[in-house]
């Protein structure tokens, strides 16, 4: 999926890369800790789910080289238990949150079973349908509460210590949560497993030929982008103390994929970027309407037509082609 | 009144009969998408909100140009054929060469954009679009009644899909159609003019799609997202037909409508995910799906 062929790296061009991400990381950051005091925390919250949910389908998507079109059924399922857990069971916030995560995981891992036995469009169009069937599941179930969704959740206290109704804490927490999420895609990416799925990616009958066994590898790879997209789920619904079916609906599933194209599909910090751009959108175009849907679709159009590496994927380009020259 | 099963045959009948019209819709668009699959290796992701441009596109002609229902089966596909032929040759060509699922993500943006602006532009309200008078009515079939609409729907839909299963299988344009989806390249050395046709194709696959809203606005509310929630139930349609057959499209479609409409009678609480359910079987016994090749 990926337009960029990996050129021959040499050990000079590996170090310049670590040294990449790692001004990039501290960057991006340095930005994460002082924004609150400029930004409505609330909003920086929304966009840092948003963010964690990116990246875990970039991983997917950008490593994995497998289009899912039904993220949204783990960013909601996870939110649905999450919330249910705290608010109903009474678990503890961290607890509630590892909850969805599990619930995310494991309809991950029976959801990836199924798809993965098809490839390209196909697993697009299987991911999507069966997501339908996750919201239609949703919407019937008596938990989840219907069109009411969970509401009033209690956001608890982390470790039953540190009480989160404040708006700044939660924010600290969640970032946290985010840059857990964020580091552990970058080790997967960075690991041998990342590498052997990096070379399925790029040409999975040559991978097969030389011994690996594909479809664990894929159905990993599924398996792990569920689990952080509950991640991101399970913290959203306790963050806005609200699972809905807004978060299962195939549109959600759309808005991810759109963040990370939009960001630069397959770059590490490109989904971080989209998912701000589309976030800060629909807050502040909110009182347009349909013309969300509009630009959204616009942005689709324009990144296919002509913008396919994405915002990310055009400034590192630009940062090898000024280093090379 | 007799019963089958503890269901009174009443209800039973009726049942089927929306299961054969919606059997028709899910024919009708999964073969759409089949066509056009087959040549341009495109999922159209815009098929839903085609299919609602017909309807609406029928509404404005009943409303704004007093042009009734007859009118509209002949303008309407023709119309919204012509949008997608400019689609296809202003967006969707330059993709050819690239990943195909750049023409899924391309084709759900213009999907985006167009449900959008029609949201915009009339609400999400539904609005009625009001029957022909000659096919108002119906007629006592003593087990049950049959309104003259729906019988006529079943029909059309039916002989279209055949028309179409005849034409590209048993024709002479049909074999190059065939013969471009196997090879181009040699098919375009043989000085046939593929891009043009890929184009057509394009046009013919909206136009069946925008045929099938004509065919759901009498029954359905014309509204705004009418297509989208429909669609995903047609990749269901699609991912378990295979794109390989026109025939397995067709026969898909017909089939799980019924299965659909019979769920609703015997356990309604699963009419809405049957088809998914059954998604789900099929590609555990049988990956390529009923009618697919490897």
């Amino acid at each position: 999926m990926t337009d960029h062929t990996d050129a021959i790296t040499t050990a000079h061009d590996e170090a310049w890369e670590a040294r990449y991400q790692r001004t990039a990381f501290l960057v991006m950051m340095a930005i994460l800790i002082v924004l609150p005091a400029v930004v409505y925390p609330v909003f920086l919250m929304k966009a840092l789910c948003f963010a964690l949910f990116a990246c875990a389908f970039n991983l997917l998507i950008g490593f994995g080289g497998l289009l899912s079109f039904g993220h949204a059924m783990f960013l909601g399922m996870a939110g649905y238990l999450s919330a249910q857990s705290a608010k109903v069971w009474g678990f503890p916030t961290e607890l509630a949150i590892l909850t969805g995560m599990g619930a995310a995981t494991v309809l991950g891992f029976f959801a990836g079973l199924l798809a993965i036995r098809r490839q390209g469009i196909y697993f697009a169009m299987i991911t999507l349908a069966l997501a339908q069937m996750v919201f239609f599941f949703c919407l019937q179930a008596p938990f989840t509460g219907g069109e009411d969704g969970i509401q009033a959740v209690p956001r608890g206290k982390i470790l039953g210590i540190i009480d989160l109704t404040s708006n700044t804490v939660m924010y600290y927490f969640v970032l946290a949560i985010f840059t857990a999420g964020f580091l552990l895609i970058h080790r997967i990416i960075h690991s041998p497993y990342g590498q052997v799925l990096k070379a399925i990616r790029d040409n999975e009958a040559r991978a097969i030929s030389l011994g690996y066994r594909t479809e664990r590898f894929k159905l990993a790879a599924f398996v792990l982008s569920a689990a952080l997209a509950g991640l991101a789920g399970a913290t959203k619904a306790i963050v806005f103390q609200l699972a809905s079916l807004t978060d299962v609906h195939w549109s959600m599933s759309g808005e991810v994929v759109l963040m990370t194209l939009l960001g630069g599909l397959g770059t590490v910090f490109g989904p971080v970027v989209g998912a701000f751009v589309i976030a800060s959108m629909e807050h502040y175009l909110s009182e347009l309407g349909a013309w969300v849907t509009i630009a959204q679709g616009i942005i689709f159009v324009v990144c296919v037509l002509a913008f396919r590496r994405g915002i990310m994927g055009e400034i590192e380009a630009w940062l090898r082609s000024r280093r090379k020259s | 009144m007799s019963e089958i099963f503890g269901v009174p045959t009443q209800a039973l009948f009726s049942q089927l009969l929306i299961g054969l019209i919606n059997g028709s819709f899910y024919a009708l668009l999964s073969l759409g998408l089949a066509v056009i699959f087959g040549l341009l290796n495109i999922i159209n992701f815009t098929h839903g909100a085609q299919y609602m441009m017909g309807a609406f596109c029928a509404y404005f002609l009943l409303n704004k140009f007093g042009l009734g229902y007859w009118w509209a089966l002949v303008i309407v596909p023709l119309a919204v054929g012509f949008t997608g032929v400019v689609i296809e040759r202003l967006m969707l060509s330059r993709l050819y060469k690239l990943d195909h699922l750049y023409g899924l993500l391309l084709t759900f943006g213009l999907a985006l954009i167009i449900e959008g602006s029609f949201r915009h532009q009339f609400g999400s309200a539904g609005m009625p679009y009001s029957m022909p008078e000659s096919l108002t009515g119906g007629t006592n079939l003593g087990f049950m009644f049959l309104p003259k609409y729906r019988a006529w729907v079943i029909i059309a839909s039916l002989a279209i899909c055949l028309g179409t299963w005849f034409l590209i299988e048993r024709t002479k344009l049909g074999a190059l159609l065939r013969a471009a989806t196997e090879n181009p390249s040699m098919v375009q050395a043989f000085g046939v003019n593929v891009p043009r046709m890929i184009t057509l194709t394009y046009g013919f696959g909206v136009g069946l799609a925008a045929l099938a809203g004509v065919f759901a606005a009498p029954i359905y509310q014309v509204s705004p997202q009418m297509g989208s929630s429909l669609i995903i139930v047609v990749f269901a349609v699609v991912v378990i037909g295979g794109m390989g057959s026109i025939m397995g499209a067709i026969l898909t479609g017909f089939g799980l409508g019924v299965i659909e409409g019979l769920t609703k009678v015997f356990y309604p609480e699963a009419s809405n995910t049957v088809i998914f359910v059954i998604m789900a079987i099929v590609l555990m016994i049988r990956p390529q799906g009923l009618f697919g090749q490897r």
